[in-house]
């Protein structure tokens, strides 16, 4: 509800400013400012950036520039790029120059677009279908990307974190350093979600799953929040991969009594039991469904919103604007502290939750 | 959705899916386990602790009631014992007085006994030496008397004149 507000107020200022500027351009009939690079105004140059900043990329690039002689000069490094095209091909990322020139590779051609490698010939030429989506063929990529270097590199900080504070405890029963701040969180996970969704029975098989997701989910947001900005948890293909671990622990660890109340809903008429059962069925795949989906469409809109308010003060060139947009910027960006560790907790909560229908012993009397 | 679907990438699928089940499997054995089996021992300590206090203490409390009572017994029984020499004593007191007095009456009877007998001895063996006395007088009498008659007649006279019993 909070956050519904704090959304319908940043909408109602967006609205305000785009009207205040385009007011602006009618009474000042100024022309668009023009980039000298691209020739785009800058609205859809901003556009594309955000849109470009929530993409996964083939290089760990830090930040960008266009220096005088008009070329982009990016500071990171390259990744290394693995394909399976009729066999393995490992090359590194710099060969695309940033998606702006072909790579050869033992004779095959490989063009990036929108993000994606295609096979090309060796002018790199794409040919599209009507809909203008690319028709050339597309090599299994396995690349390790900014977002996977992200990852490991977040399961590192996470091992390194936990191992430490794990070995902390042989000294002494009292934890000691970070281990102050992380162990009522495991604590809390532990007696505030996993004990009472999945019950005190069954509960420790599940705790490991539910405290790196916790973790892995929550430091990750808190990262992406970062200057250096690599979001993780905005790609539908990294939360696909959480919400299918919880699916498939549900469906392993599901009882007699689980599969009975999906099948064979026990106290209704048997015409409402045939009714049920696909409903039930269909559920199964909903729920870790809305899983993805919201931690998905929670952190990207974050991260539209958080770029969009920061790109106003390039738009918005006057005395009002840079502090608008620092002040917004500055809110929202605690807003998303608060969603990075919520989104966090409602994941590991509903999946504990799905844990617990799936061992839960009815009593039928 | 479709560009969801668009923007799916198998690779990073792939890789997210090995990174963050390499990452459970590889904290569960060096972190969740040793930390959460730390913790729980910790909270049973902390547990038995508690409870083995609370029980020294109900024992202490018990002990404390045992020795009260023990001491109330100790008193109790101390009075008794008091009561009962006391008595005693009393008893063993009044007892010898009454020995006393009975042994006491008993010298006394025998004394008395005796200073009768003494006296009624004292008496006979008078009696005796008067009568002897009396006798051996009587025969010198009579022997001078004898001589002359008028004499005799008088000395005897007077003899049992002076002679009262």
């Amino acid at each position: 509800m909070h956050r519904n507000n704090i959304v319908k107020l940043l909408t109602l200022l967006l609205l305000t400013v785009t009207i205040s500027v385009k007011a602006q351009h009618d009474t000042h009939n100024e022309t668009p400012v023009e980039d000298a690079h691209s020739g785009k105004d800058i609205k859809t140059e901003i556009k594309e950036y955000i849109n470009h900043h929530l993409l996964d990329s083939y290089d760990f690039t830090l930040f960008s520039y266009t220096n005088d002689a008009g070329e982009h000069k990016y500071i990171g490094a390259p990744l290394p790029v693995i394909l399976w095209d009729g066999g393995l091909q490992v090359f590194s990322s710099s060969k695309f120059n940033h998606g702006e020139t072909v790579a050869e590779v033992n004779g095959n051609y490989y063009k990036v677009y929108h993000n994606k490698i295609y096979k090309t010939d060796a002018e790199g030429t794409i040919s599209y279908d009507e809909a203008h989506h690319p028709t050339n063929a597309k090599p299994l990529d396995f690349s390790i990307t900014k977002n996977v270097v992200f990852i490991f590199l977040v399961g590192l900080l996470m091992l390194f974190m936990f191992s430490k504070m794990a070995k902390n405890y042989k000294k002494s029963a009292v934890p000691t350093g970070l281990g102050r701040l992380l162990e009522p969180i495991i604590l809390y996970i532990r007696d505030d979600i996993a004990i009472p969704n999945i019950g005190k029975k069954h509960y420790k098989r599940y705790m490991s799953y539910l405290l790196t997701i916790f973790f892995f989910v929550w430091i990750i947001n808190l990262l992406g929040l970062t200057p250096l900005g690599v979001n993780v948890t905005n790609n539908i293909a990294v939360t696909l991969a959480l919400a299918l671990m919880t699916y498939f622990i549900t469906t392993f660890s599901g009882n007699k009594d689980y599969w009975k109340h999906i099948f064979w809903m026990p106290g209704v008429p048997t015409l409402m039991k045939i009714i049920l059962a696909p409903i039930e069925l269909l559920g199964t795949f909903i729920k870790p469904f809305s899983l993805m989906i919201r931690l998905y469409a929670n952190i990207t809109a974050g991260h539209i919103v958080l770029m969009s308010i920061i790109g106003l003060m390039f738009i918005f060139k006057n005395w009002i604007g840079s502090p608008l947009s620092f002040g917004l910027a500055f809110a929202l960006s605690l807003l998303e502290l608060l969603v990075a560790a919520l989104q966090a907790y409602i994941f590991t909560m509903l999946s504990a939750l799905y844990f617990g229908s799936a061992v839960e012993e009815h009593d039928h009397h | 959705m479709e560009k969801l679907i668009e923007q799916f990438s198998l690779g990073l699928f792939v890789w997210q899916l090995i990174l963050f089940i390499g990452l459970v499997l590889l904290l569960k054995k060096f972190a969740w386990k040793p930390i959460l089996n730390a913790v729980n021992e910790r909270e049973e300590g902390i547990k038995n602790a508690l409870d083995e206090a609370e029980n020294a203490r109900k024992e202490m409390q018990n002990l404390t009631a045992d020795n009260e009572r023990i001491l109330k017994e100790a008193r109790a029984e101390r009075d008794i014992l008091l009561k009962e020499a006391r008595e005693m004593k009393e008893g063993m007191i009044a007892d010898a007085k009454e020995e006393a007095k009975i042994q006491a009456t008993k010298v006394i009877e025998q004394a008395q006994a005796t200073i009768q007998a003494e006296k009624q001895a004292a008496i006979a063996e008078i009696k005796n030496q008067v009568a002897e006395l009396s006798l051996s007088i009587a025969e010198k009498v009579v022997r001078g008397e004898l001589s002359d008659k008028a004499k005799q007649t008088k000395l005897v006279e007077d003899m049992l004149k002076e002679v009262t019993l």
